[in-house]
Protein backbone atom coordinates (compact mmCIF):
# COMPACT_ATOMS: atom_id res chain seq x y z
CA UNK A 1 0.00 0.00 0.00
CA UNK A 2 2.57 2.37 1.13
CA UNK A 3 4.44 2.08 -2.88
CA UNK A 4 1.94 2.61 -4.35
CA UNK A 5 0.77 6.38 -1.91
CA UNK A 6 4.30 7.49 -2.67
CA UNK A 7 4.10 6.81 -6.13
CA UNK A 8 0.78 8.76 -6.77
CA UNK A 9 1.98 11.37 -3.88
CA UNK A 10 4.85 11.97 -4.16
CA UNK A 11 6.13 11.31 -7.72
CA UNK A 12 3.28 11.35 -10.18
CA UNK A 13 1.13 14.43 -8.52
CA UNK A 14 3.84 16.48 -6.42
CA UNK A 15 1.44 16.93 -3.67
CA UNK A 16 3.69 16.44 -1.14
CA UNK A 17 7.47 15.47 -0.68
CA UNK A 18 9.22 12.19 0.05
CA UNK A 19 10.12 14.02 3.44
CA UNK A 20 6.09 14.74 4.36
CA UNK A 21 5.58 10.65 3.41
CA UNK A 22 7.73 9.80 5.77
CA UNK A 23 7.00 12.29 8.65
CA UNK A 24 3.16 10.44 7.60
CA UNK A 25 4.30 6.97 7.75
CA UNK A 26 5.97 7.77 11.07
CA UNK A 27 2.85 9.18 12.65
CA UNK A 28 0.29 6.15 10.98
CA UNK A 29 2.23 3.54 12.63
CA UNK A 30 2.20 5.22 16.40
CA UNK A 31 -1.54 6.05 15.61
CA UNK A 32 -4.24 3.78 15.62
CA UNK A 33 -6.28 3.34 12.26
CA UNK A 34 -4.91 2.47 8.61
CA UNK A 35 -2.39 4.04 7.05
CA UNK A 36 -3.85 5.05 3.71
CA UNK A 37 -6.43 7.28 5.86
CA UNK A 38 -3.94 8.61 7.58
CA UNK A 39 -2.40 9.99 4.34
CA UNK A 40 -5.48 10.35 2.45
CA UNK A 41 -6.39 12.90 4.84
CA UNK A 42 -3.17 14.48 5.43
CA UNK A 43 -2.57 14.89 1.83
CA UNK A 44 -6.21 16.51 1.17
CA UNK A 45 -5.95 18.96 4.25
CA UNK A 46 -2.59 20.15 2.96
CA UNK A 47 -3.93 20.97 -0.65
CA UNK A 48 -7.02 21.82 0.36
CA UNK A 49 -7.91 22.30 4.02
CA UNK A 50 -10.71 20.31 5.99
CA UNK A 51 -12.60 20.00 2.68
CA UNK A 52 -9.92 18.57 0.61
CA UNK A 53 -9.26 16.13 3.61
CA UNK A 54 -12.80 14.83 3.71
CA UNK A 55 -12.48 14.94 -0.31
CA UNK A 56 -9.72 12.39 -0.46
CA UNK A 57 -10.52 10.25 2.67
CA UNK A 58 -13.99 9.71 0.81
CA UNK A 59 -11.73 9.07 -2.52
CA UNK A 60 -9.94 6.95 -0.85
CA UNK A 61 -12.32 4.99 0.92
CA UNK A 62 -14.90 4.65 -1.53
CA UNK A 63 -13.66 1.95 -3.96
CA UNK A 64 -13.61 -0.76 -1.62
CA UNK A 65 -16.35 0.28 0.01
CA UNK A 66 -18.35 0.12 -3.32
CA UNK A 67 -16.65 -3.66 -3.96
CA UNK A 68 -17.36 -5.03 -0.81
CA UNK A 69 -21.14 -3.93 -0.39
CA UNK A 70 -21.57 -5.92 -3.38
CA UNK A 71 -19.72 -8.88 -2.13
CA UNK A 72 -21.79 -8.55 0.85
CA UNK A 73 -25.34 -8.36 -1.01
CA UNK A 74 -24.41 -11.91 -2.14
CA UNK A 75 -22.21 -14.12 -0.28
CA UNK A 76 -24.43 -15.65 1.74
CA UNK A 77 -26.20 -17.01 -1.51
CA UNK A 78 -22.48 -17.71 -2.36
CA UNK A 79 -22.15 -19.48 0.25
CA UNK A 80 -24.69 -22.43 -0.09
CA UNK A 81 -23.26 -23.34 -3.44
CA UNK A 82 -21.62 -26.27 -2.10
CA UNK A 83 -18.01 -26.57 -3.88
CA UNK A 84 -17.63 -23.21 -2.93
CA UNK A 85 -18.34 -23.58 0.87
CA UNK A 86 -15.89 -26.50 0.92
CA UNK A 87 -13.12 -23.96 -0.63
CA UNK A 88 -13.84 -21.15 2.10
CA UNK A 89 -12.95 -24.41 4.78
CA UNK A 90 -9.76 -24.36 2.88
CA UNK A 91 -9.45 -20.54 3.01
CA UNK A 92 -10.17 -20.57 6.66
CA UNK A 93 -6.63 -22.49 6.93
CA UNK A 94 -5.27 -19.95 5.07
CA UNK A 95 -6.48 -16.88 7.21
CA UNK A 96 -5.06 -18.47 10.80
CA UNK A 97 -1.57 -18.93 8.79
CA UNK A 98 -1.53 -15.76 7.33
CA UNK A 99 -2.75 -14.24 10.95
CA UNK A 100 0.18 -15.88 12.27
CA UNK A 101 2.92 -15.11 9.63
CA UNK A 102 1.63 -11.39 10.04
CA UNK A 103 3.03 -11.64 13.48
CA UNK A 104 5.82 -13.41 12.96
CA UNK A 105 6.98 -10.29 10.56
CA UNK A 106 6.58 -7.80 13.20
CA UNK A 107 8.67 -9.87 15.74
CA UNK A 108 11.30 -9.84 12.65
CA UNK A 109 10.96 -5.90 12.40
CA UNK A 110 10.75 -5.33 16.20
CA UNK A 111 13.92 -3.34 18.15
CA UNK A 112 14.51 -6.83 20.44
CA UNK A 113 14.85 -5.07 23.81
CA UNK A 114 14.42 -6.92 26.42
CA UNK A 115 11.24 -5.52 27.98
CA UNK A 116 9.85 -5.91 24.70
CA UNK A 117 10.76 -9.84 24.85
CA UNK A 118 9.11 -10.03 27.92
CA UNK A 119 6.10 -7.89 27.09
CA UNK A 120 5.05 -9.73 23.64
CA UNK A 121 5.46 -13.37 25.70
CA UNK A 122 3.28 -12.05 28.55
CA UNK A 123 1.02 -10.77 26.03
CA UNK A 124 1.35 -14.02 24.44
CA UNK A 125 0.02 -16.05 26.80
CA UNK A 126 -2.74 -13.71 28.18
CA UNK A 127 -4.51 -13.89 25.08
CA UNK A 128 -3.76 -17.63 24.90
CA UNK A 129 -6.16 -17.76 27.99
CA UNK A 130 -8.55 -15.35 26.94
CA UNK A 131 -8.89 -17.36 23.81
CA UNK A 132 -8.90 -20.62 25.54
CA UNK A 133 -11.26 -19.97 28.27
CA UNK A 134 -13.49 -17.60 26.56
CA UNK A 135 -12.48 -14.65 29.31
CA UNK A 136 -14.50 -11.57 29.36
CA UNK A 137 -10.84 -9.59 28.94
CA UNK A 138 -10.55 -7.07 26.62
CA UNK A 139 -7.47 -6.91 24.55
CA UNK A 140 -7.50 -2.90 25.25
CA UNK A 141 -6.84 -4.12 28.98
CA UNK A 142 -3.54 -6.36 28.04
CA UNK A 143 -2.71 -3.23 25.86
CA UNK A 144 -3.04 -0.38 28.17
CA UNK A 145 -1.36 -2.80 31.17
CA UNK A 146 1.96 -2.86 28.05
CA UNK A 147 1.83 0.83 28.11
CA UNK A 148 1.90 1.48 31.52
CA UNK A 149 4.97 -1.15 32.34
CA UNK A 150 7.02 0.37 29.19
CA UNK A 151 6.07 3.89 30.74
CA UNK A 152 7.57 2.72 34.47
CA UNK A 153 10.47 1.31 33.34
CA UNK A 154 11.50 4.48 31.46
CA UNK A 155 10.61 6.73 34.13
CA UNK A 156 12.89 4.18 36.94
CA UNK A 157 15.40 4.35 34.49
CA UNK A 158 15.41 8.01 33.40
CA UNK A 159 15.04 8.80 37.42
CA UNK A 160 18.21 6.19 38.16
CA UNK A 161 20.57 7.99 35.04
CA UNK A 162 19.72 10.73 36.47
CA UNK A 163 21.09 9.98 40.18
CA UNK A 164 23.60 8.83 38.71
CA UNK A 165 25.31 11.67 36.70
CA UNK A 166 24.70 13.40 39.84
CA UNK B 1 -30.29 0.60 17.59
CA UNK B 2 -28.54 -1.34 15.74
CA UNK B 3 -26.87 1.75 13.84
CA UNK B 4 -25.92 3.06 17.40
CA UNK B 5 -24.01 0.02 18.02
CA UNK B 6 -22.17 -0.33 14.66
CA UNK B 7 -21.18 3.30 15.15
CA UNK B 8 -19.95 2.60 19.11
CA UNK B 9 -18.14 -1.07 18.29
CA UNK B 10 -16.66 0.49 15.27
CA UNK B 11 -15.31 3.87 16.62
CA UNK B 12 -13.83 1.86 19.22
CA UNK B 13 -11.86 -0.58 16.53
CA UNK B 14 -11.02 2.84 14.69
CA UNK B 15 -9.51 3.95 18.23
CA UNK B 16 -7.27 1.14 19.43
CA UNK B 17 -6.17 -0.24 15.98
CA UNK B 18 -2.60 -0.23 16.59
CA UNK B 19 0.12 -2.42 14.79
CA UNK B 20 -1.43 -2.35 10.83
CA UNK B 21 -3.87 -4.57 9.37
CA UNK B 22 -3.46 -7.15 10.96
CA UNK B 23 -2.86 -5.87 13.99
CA UNK B 24 -6.44 -5.11 14.31
CA UNK B 25 -8.25 -8.17 13.74
CA UNK B 26 -7.86 -9.26 17.32
CA UNK B 27 -9.75 -6.61 18.26
CA UNK B 28 -12.24 -6.76 15.36
CA UNK B 29 -12.90 -10.25 16.46
CA UNK B 30 -13.16 -9.13 20.22
CA UNK B 31 -15.80 -6.27 19.51
CA UNK B 32 -17.77 -8.69 16.68
CA UNK B 33 -18.13 -11.58 18.54
CA UNK B 34 -19.16 -10.30 21.59
CA UNK B 35 -21.88 -7.95 20.26
CA UNK B 36 -23.07 -11.38 18.63
CA UNK B 37 -23.03 -9.46 15.24
CA UNK B 38 -21.59 -12.34 12.60
CA UNK B 39 -20.47 -15.89 13.83
CA UNK B 40 -16.62 -16.38 14.23
CA UNK B 41 -16.44 -18.68 10.85
CA UNK B 42 -18.02 -16.30 8.95
CA UNK B 43 -15.47 -13.34 10.39
CA UNK B 44 -12.70 -15.77 9.16
CA UNK B 45 -13.88 -15.83 5.27
CA UNK B 46 -14.69 -11.85 5.59
CA UNK B 47 -10.83 -11.38 6.82
CA UNK B 48 -9.77 -13.62 3.47
CA UNK B 49 -12.50 -11.93 1.35
CA UNK B 50 -11.04 -8.39 2.87
CA UNK B 51 -7.44 -9.39 2.54
CA UNK B 52 -8.37 -10.09 -1.85
CA UNK B 53 -9.81 -7.00 -2.25
CA UNK B 54 -8.91 -3.84 -2.11
CA UNK B 55 -8.69 -1.26 0.78
CA UNK B 56 -7.38 -1.68 4.23
CA UNK B 57 -8.77 -5.01 6.17
CA UNK B 58 -9.84 -3.12 9.21
CA UNK B 59 -12.44 -0.50 6.79
CA UNK B 60 -13.90 -3.51 4.50
CA UNK B 61 -14.80 -5.51 7.38
CA UNK B 62 -16.91 -2.71 8.80
CA UNK B 63 -18.34 -2.21 5.16
CA UNK B 64 -19.22 -5.71 5.42
CA UNK B 65 -20.62 -5.96 8.95
CA UNK B 66 -22.60 -2.83 8.81
CA UNK B 67 -24.66 -3.70 5.25
CA UNK B 68 -25.24 -7.32 7.02
CA UNK B 69 -26.39 -5.80 10.23
CA UNK B 70 -28.47 -3.06 8.68
CA UNK B 71 -28.15 -2.13 4.77
CA UNK B 72 -26.36 0.40 2.84
CA UNK B 73 -26.66 2.45 6.32
CA UNK B 74 -25.45 0.36 8.23
CA UNK B 75 -22.23 -0.04 6.28
CA UNK B 76 -21.83 3.92 5.65
CA UNK B 77 -22.17 4.17 9.72
CA UNK B 78 -19.64 1.75 10.66
CA UNK B 79 -17.36 2.54 7.66
CA UNK B 80 -16.97 5.80 8.66
CA UNK B 81 -16.85 5.56 12.27
CA UNK B 82 -14.11 3.10 11.98
CA UNK B 83 -12.19 5.89 10.04
CA UNK B 84 -13.16 8.95 11.86
CA UNK B 85 -10.36 8.49 14.72
CA UNK B 86 -7.76 8.16 11.75
CA UNK B 87 -9.01 10.77 9.57
CA UNK B 88 -9.22 13.47 13.39
CA UNK B 89 -5.77 12.23 14.38
CA UNK B 90 -4.55 13.83 11.40
CA UNK B 91 -6.94 16.98 11.41
CA UNK B 92 -6.34 17.94 14.89
CA UNK B 93 -3.14 16.14 16.04
CA UNK B 94 -0.64 15.77 13.15
CA UNK B 95 1.55 18.85 14.66
CA UNK B 96 1.18 17.94 18.00
CA UNK B 97 1.97 14.47 17.14
CA UNK B 98 5.50 15.40 15.44
CA UNK B 99 6.83 16.76 18.29
CA UNK B 100 5.66 13.73 20.47
CA UNK B 101 7.23 11.23 18.60
CA UNK B 102 10.65 12.65 19.00
CA UNK B 103 9.96 11.97 22.76
CA UNK B 104 11.05 9.42 25.13
CA UNK B 105 8.19 9.14 27.43
CA UNK B 106 6.30 8.50 24.06
CA UNK B 107 8.25 6.41 22.52
CA UNK B 108 8.83 4.06 25.71
CA UNK B 109 5.05 3.91 25.89
CA UNK B 110 4.44 2.82 22.06
CA UNK B 111 7.13 0.33 21.50
CA UNK B 112 5.54 -1.47 25.00
CA UNK B 113 1.92 -1.14 23.32
CA UNK B 114 3.89 -2.61 19.93
CA UNK B 115 5.24 -5.69 21.49
CA UNK B 116 2.19 -6.31 23.58
CA UNK B 117 -0.06 -6.00 19.58
CA UNK B 118 2.52 -8.52 18.08
CA UNK B 119 1.83 -10.89 21.28
CA UNK B 120 -1.88 -10.61 20.95
CA UNK B 121 -2.10 -10.99 17.21
CA UNK B 122 0.45 -13.90 17.45
CA UNK B 123 -1.51 -15.91 19.90
CA UNK B 124 -5.02 -14.96 17.61
CA UNK B 125 -3.06 -16.60 14.88
CA UNK B 126 -1.94 -19.51 16.98
CA UNK B 127 -5.87 -19.77 18.12
CA UNK B 128 -7.10 -19.83 14.53
CA UNK B 129 -4.78 -21.93 13.71
CA UNK B 130 -5.73 -24.52 16.94
CA UNK B 131 -9.81 -23.99 16.68
CA UNK B 132 -9.13 -25.41 12.88
CA UNK B 133 -7.29 -28.62 13.88
CA UNK B 134 -9.00 -29.53 17.00
CA UNK B 135 -12.19 -27.02 18.01
CA UNK B 136 -12.38 -25.65 20.60
CA UNK B 137 -12.74 -26.19 24.51
CA UNK B 138 -16.22 -26.32 24.37
CA UNK B 139 -15.93 -28.45 21.26
CA UNK B 140 -13.23 -30.53 21.40
CA UNK B 141 -12.80 -32.72 17.98
CA UNK B 142 -9.63 -33.75 15.91
CA UNK B 143 -9.84 -32.87 12.36
CA UNK B 144 -7.36 -34.83 10.65
CA UNK B 145 -7.98 -33.22 7.20
CA UNK B 146 -7.34 -29.56 8.80
CA UNK B 147 -4.15 -30.37 10.26
CA UNK B 148 -2.50 -31.60 7.42
CA UNK B 149 -3.80 -29.15 5.33
CA UNK B 150 -2.50 -26.40 7.63
CA UNK B 151 0.79 -27.91 8.09
CA UNK B 152 1.16 -28.77 3.92
CA UNK B 153 -0.15 -24.78 3.15
CA UNK B 154 2.32 -23.47 6.27
CA UNK B 155 5.15 -25.33 4.56
CA UNK B 156 4.42 -24.10 1.09
CA UNK B 157 3.56 -20.66 2.43
CA UNK B 158 7.00 -20.66 4.79
CA UNK B 159 9.56 -22.48 2.24
CA UNK B 160 8.37 -20.00 -1.03
CA UNK B 161 9.81 -16.85 1.28
CA UNK B 162 13.01 -19.12 0.91
CA UNK B 163 12.80 -19.78 -3.00
CA UNK B 164 11.51 -16.46 -4.10
CA UNK B 165 11.81 -12.81 -2.15
CA UNK B 166 8.95 -12.32 0.39
CA UNK B 167 7.34 -15.33 -0.89
CA UNK B 168 3.91 -16.09 -2.85
CA UNK B 169 1.66 -13.42 -1.67
CA UNK B 170 -1.19 -13.96 0.50
CA UNK B 171 -4.21 -13.66 -2.17
CA UNK B 172 -2.19 -16.42 -3.83
CA UNK B 173 -2.27 -18.87 -0.62
CA UNK B 174 -5.51 -18.11 -0.55
CA UNK B 175 -6.26 -19.37 -3.77
CA UNK B 176 -4.12 -22.58 -3.21
CA UNK B 177 -6.28 -23.16 0.32
CA UNK B 178 -9.73 -22.75 -1.73
CA UNK B 179 -8.60 -25.06 -4.34
CA UNK B 180 -7.39 -27.27 -1.56
CA UNK B 181 -10.29 -27.02 0.11
CA UNK B 182 -12.17 -28.05 -2.96
CA UNK B 183 -10.30 -31.49 -2.80
CA UNK B 184 -10.14 -32.22 0.68
CA UNK B 185 -13.48 -30.90 1.71
CA UNK B 186 -16.24 -31.89 -1.28
CA UNK B 187 -16.24 -35.19 -1.69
Amino acid sequence: MIPLIENVCVTKKEWITHEEMMNITVVAESTPGPIAINCATYVGSKKKGFWGAVAATLGVTLPSFLIILMISFFIDRFLEIKWVASAFKGIKIAVGILIFDAAVKMIVKMKKKPLSIIILSVAFIAMMLINVFALRVSTIVLMLAASLAGLFVYLIKRHKNGEASK
Amino acid sequence: MILFELFLGFLWIGCFSFGGAYGAIPLIREVVLSYGWIEEEKLSYMIAVSESTPGPIMVNLATYIGSVKAGVPGATIATAAVILPAFLTVIVLMTLLKKLIGNGVFQATLSSLKACVIGIVLATGAYMILINCIGSVNNFSVDYSAIIMTVALGAVYFVSKKIIRNGISPIILICIAGIAGIIVFGR
